[in-house]
């Protein structure tokens, strides 16, 4: 960098000015070390989606032939017959994560309230700590908790009992979510609320958290895509099943077990199965991914405060 | 001072804290109806806390604490019994920071202390939004667009939306802390205007940085300095002819 006092080094120290004195020189290292850092940037940042990219590409491409009306309406076949779908673990699947989301989004969402909107409370310390363990424990042992809790007590496997593990994983995301959300508000908000004369409860209800609902539906969109993923807590809970699902208190097919137990099968038509329920899975997840971007995208910014 | 009218609001020997800080050291002020009351002095003298004791939002902060009386219309609001959120509904606020509920329309924001205590007259609603924009000189600004979020509007515009949201719950007197800090000289000017206006309805008790501000649109004075209430006079008498040296030498500027 030229001076009136001389010249400055990369070193920051002050040369004086020489005929002749030729920046270029440095200029170029500078640029030189500028694209090689982006360059790496840009590296990191392909390692990381290419996964992405690599498996939609292997599962679309082995799932596709797979693909059918049958694959949604049918049961399996047995083996050596052609033909048949995975339609049970489909359904079973939908109302093992409806019935996880009814249960676990509002206790997850209730207790990110109250984590954000009493932060300073010693027993929110206590709950996020708590909150943060249980975001942490393996599903295999939440699998196995909910067998002991609930699958011995009652002498069965049970679509509840798978239920009920899928929403003791979901809590802890839609909880941390919806404090994350939250603490974005500002307090001079909760406070414009509080001046006009409006309860504690009202303020945080219909003020705070109407305001950041679309940011809340986003950490519970993504906790439900998460739970509908999972196969190692059903293993122990709702087990699986050949026919369709028939109450609650039975054993429930579910896509990602039943993609489990026919990926390692040897039989032809049972992988081909496989392969098409974890397309449909990573393209169910995909797409309420990608559509619940897209409407929050539309609505600007709801959830966002300046 | 002796002052003419009955003081609508009257704060007698407030004492506020902050954990072992005390910000407020024994301020007694009496605030006459219909008038602009300034409150003006170094930052940390704690003019604003003092502000906010008035509508009893500084026991909101943890570890804060209170001592005194502050009597509206001759009723103590600290009295034993006293529910903060009813004596709220009478002393409204606006903030240094305009800060409109987010994702609420501007008719939303306007009414919300209506709605959210129960009003679901449509009719009153629409009249109350009305009248509380016009009393806030937006109307003519936002009559075409009240269903637009109230963010969507600028600085100035969003400040006198929250006057707005204020006037709407009618309360007898509105508290403003620095309510032009934030805003460019033109809303400034707007917002000061409007102060003239506003006391024909309400008793305003504005904390400013501004001097200037103060001296154009108040009609009592009161300065602060380190918790304590220095002198409070007739804003005119105060700024041409202050009875405190350090009331001389802070509004000719020698510190602060």
């Amino acid at each position: 960098m030229k001076t009136e006092l001389g010249n400055l080094g990369n070193d920051g120290l002050l040369r004086p000015l020489k005929q002749g004195d030729n920046f270029s020189r440095l200029d170029f290292r500078r640029t030189v070390k500028n694209r090689v850092m982006l360059g790496l940037l840009g590296l990191a940042s392909l390692v990381a989606i290419l996964p992405l990219l690599f498996i939609l590409y292997y599962v679309i491409h082995r799932g596709i032939a797979g693909l059918s009306i049958r694959f949604f309406t049918q049961l399996p076949k047995p083996v050596g017959e052609t033909g048949g779908g995975l339609g049970n673990a489909v359904l079973g699947t939908l109302i093992l994560v409806g019935l996880g989301s009814i249960i676990g989004v509002p206790v997850g969402v209730a207790s990110g309230v109250y984590l954000a909107e009493y932060r300073r409370s010693k027993y929110a310390n206590v709950l996020r700590s708590a909150v943060e363990l249980l975001a942490g424990v393996p599903s295999i042992i939440l699998g196995i908790f909910a067998y002991a809790l609930i699958v011995v007590p009652m002498k069965g496997f049970s679509a509840l009992a798978g239920s009920i593990a899928l929403a003791v994983i979901l809590i802890p995301t839609v909880a941390k979510t919806t404090e994350e959300v939250l603490k974005l508000v500002p307090d001079h908000i909760r406070e414009a609320g509080l001046a006009l004369g409006l309860p504690r409860w009202k303020v945080i209800l219909r003020i705070v958290v109407y305001g950041s609902r679309s940011g809340i539906l986003t950490g519970v969109m993504l906790g439900v895509a998460r739970i509908s993923g999972e196969s190692a807590p059903l293993l122990f809970t709702a087990l699986n099943s050949q026919y369709w699902p028939h109450g609650l208190l039975n054993p429930i097919s579910s896509l990602p077990v039943q993609i489990y137990t026919y990926a390692i099968s040897p039989f032809d038509e049972w992988t081909q199965l496989a392969w098409t329920g974890s397309m449909v899975l990573v393209l169910f997840v995909l797409v309420a991914n990608l559509s619940m971007r897209a409407l929050i995208y539309q609505k600007g910014s709801g959830g966002k405060t300046k | 001072m002796k002052l003419t009218l009955e003081p609508i609001l009257s704060a007698k020997k407030v004492n506020a804290y902050f954990g072992a800080f005390q910000a407020i050291k024994d301020v007694s002020l009496d605030v006459a109806p219909h008038s602009v009351t300034a409150l003006i002095g170094p930052s940390g003298c704690g003019k604003s806390t003092f502000l906010r004791t008035l509508n009893r939002l500084h026991e909101e902060i943890p570890g804060a604490r209170f001592e005194g009386e502050v009597l509206l219309e001759g009723e103590d609001i600290y009295a034993r019994g006293m529910d903060p959120v009813q004596v709220r509904r009478k002393i409204g606020m606006v903030f240094q920071k305009p800060n409109p509920f987010p994702s609420l329309s501007i008719f939303e924001n306007v009414v919300v202390g209506l709605t959210l205590a129960g009003v679901r007259n449509r009719h009153l609603l629409e009249e109350t939004a009305e009248s509380a924009l016009k009393n806030a000189a937006l109307w003519d600004e936002v009559k075409d667009k009240l269903k637009a979020p109230g963010t969507s509007l600028s600085g100035g515009q969003q400040q006198r939306l929250c006057i707005a949201r204020a006037l709407a719950v009618k309360p007898p007197v509105i508290l403003m802390d620095e309510p032009t800090s934030a805003l460019d000289p033109i809303s400034t000017a707007r917002i000061e205007e409007l102060l003239g206006e506003m006391k024909k309805e309400v008793t305003v008790i504005i904390v400013t940085h501004n001097m200037q501000q103060a001296a154009r649109c108040s009609d009592h004075t009161a300065f602060f300095l380190l918790g304590e209430l220095v002198e409070h006079a007739r804003s005119p008498t105060l700024f041409s002819n202050p009875q405190d040296r350090r009331t001389e030498q802070y509004i000719t500027g020698r510190f602060g």
